[in-house]
């Protein structure tokens, strides 16, 4: 919701924008809905084989329409984290906008916007911000207009027969799902009393943990660039010899174990790797996750590794 | 020792609600089966499906069961 508020209430006839092989389909599927009605005109910063965002072919996407970069801060299929204060940077050298996509790291990484100069900044509440579902927000920089996606009741100024200028008014409209949003604002004095950096150091090391430990098994891939400017708590790999589908429901069925196998709504990155016909099995760690989970993990995927190679 | 691999009865659907949706009615009505990732013999998107045992009587009660209620998709004999 955020995201299409963001997207459909800044975006005009004639704009271009950029975006990333990096993106899951809440940016990708807006985007294209708004290329498929003529609005606007759309380039990816591609991703290589390894993971990696092509930034060196960032320049040459801008145009003089262009409007928008619209990125995510971290892929939520590899984990890696994008160059945001470089897309920050090239955005506003060309005139234009720069929209973060923080859902996969909210909670889980700091992220500042008036540092990074994030001028819409759009996230979902039930990750990292372990919030519950169906909540989320996005935050506009006081310059930046946006029109209503959603026109409707909001409890003020009701003889107005337009949605009200003010703010959050102007962009919402109907009740309020105030029994989630509860939940969210627990989550974040929570999250606050916490310290995100404490999350992201524990996601860090049980990410790093999980890695050393399946490197060493037999027809086991792990995605993504390892380098770069680092990662959330998500991995995702195969195994030689069954299928992603398979493996998340082994996972599940025989260890209690949860994964996610397919696509996971990121088609682009998916082709970047070559996985888009076999997908991947995503693992996530948060907050709760321990090194003895990641410790079973790992002993779960050198048991079904070494049963298939029996069975080779 | 290994999971030895079955041929199963696997039915897939357009939404996961209505994947949902087949297995409360399939256990309203006693079906044997349970719900699965989408096997990447049928797509590799994202989804779930119902698998059932490869057996003429169970398949027809499944398609008893969610008749008049939704459509699957697809129904496949795959080796789970």
């Amino acid at each position: 919701m955020a995201l299409n508020t963001a997207l459909f209430g800044m975006l005009h006839e004639g704009d271009h924008v950029i975006t990333t092989d990096f993106e899951h389909n809440s940016v990708l599927r807006p985007l294209h809905e708004l290329e498929r009605r003529g609005v606007i005109e759309l380039d990816y910063v591609r991703a290589d084989a390894s993971g990696r965002l092509r930034m060196e072919e960032l320049e040459g996407l801008f145009r003089p329409t262009t409007r928008a970069v619209v990125a995510t801060h971290a892929s939520n299929l590899t984990g890696a984290v994008t160059d945001v204060p470089e897309l920050v940077r090239a955005a506003h050298g060309h005139g234009a906008r720069f929209v973060l996509d923080a859902s996969q790291t909210l909670g889980a990484l700091p992220v500042g916007m008036d540092e990074l100069g994030i001028d819409v900044l759009c996230f979902t509440g039930h990750k990292a911000l372990m919030g519950p579902q169906g909540t989320g927000g996005l935050a506009v920089v006081p310059d930046l207009e946006l029109a209503p996606l959603v026109h409707g009741g909001t409890g003020v100024k009701s003889a107005d027969p337009f949605q009200p200028p003010s703010y959050p008014e102007h962009l919402e409209a109907g009740t309020m799902n105030a029994h989630g949003l509860a939940g969210l604002d627990a989550a974040l004095e929570f999250l606050l009393e916490l310290g995100v950096e404490r999350v992201a150091e524990h996601d860090w090391k049980l990410r790093e943990r999980f890695i050393q430990g399946v490197s060493s098994i037999p027809g086991l891939v792990v995605y993504g660039d390892r380098d770069g400017r680092g990662h959330t708590g998500v991995v995702a790999l195969n195994l030689e010899g069954i299928d992603s589908s398979s493996l998340a429901d082994r996972l599940a069925c025989e260890y209690d174990i949860a994964t996610r196998a397919g696509l996971h709504c990121a088609p682009r990155m998916h082709a970047a790797l070559g996985t888009l016909e076999r997908g991947a099995v995503r693992f996530s760690f948060g907050w709760y996750t321990t090194e003895d989970d990641i410790d079973a993990a790992i002993s779960a995927l050198q048991d079904i590794a070494c049963d298939l190679g029996d069975a080779r | 020792m290994g999971r030895v691999r079955t041929e199963r009865y696997v039915a897939s659907f357009s939404s996961t609600f209505d994947a949902m949706e087949a297995e409360r009615l399939c256990r309203e009505a006693g079906v044997e089966g349970r719900i699965i990732p989408l096997p990447v013999e049928i797509d590799s998107e994202c989804g779930m499906a119902w698998s059932m045992p490869h057996d003429e009587a169970v398949l027809a009660a499944f398609e008893a069961s969610v008749a008049g209620h939704l459509v699957p998709e697809g129904i496949y004999a795959l080796v789970l």
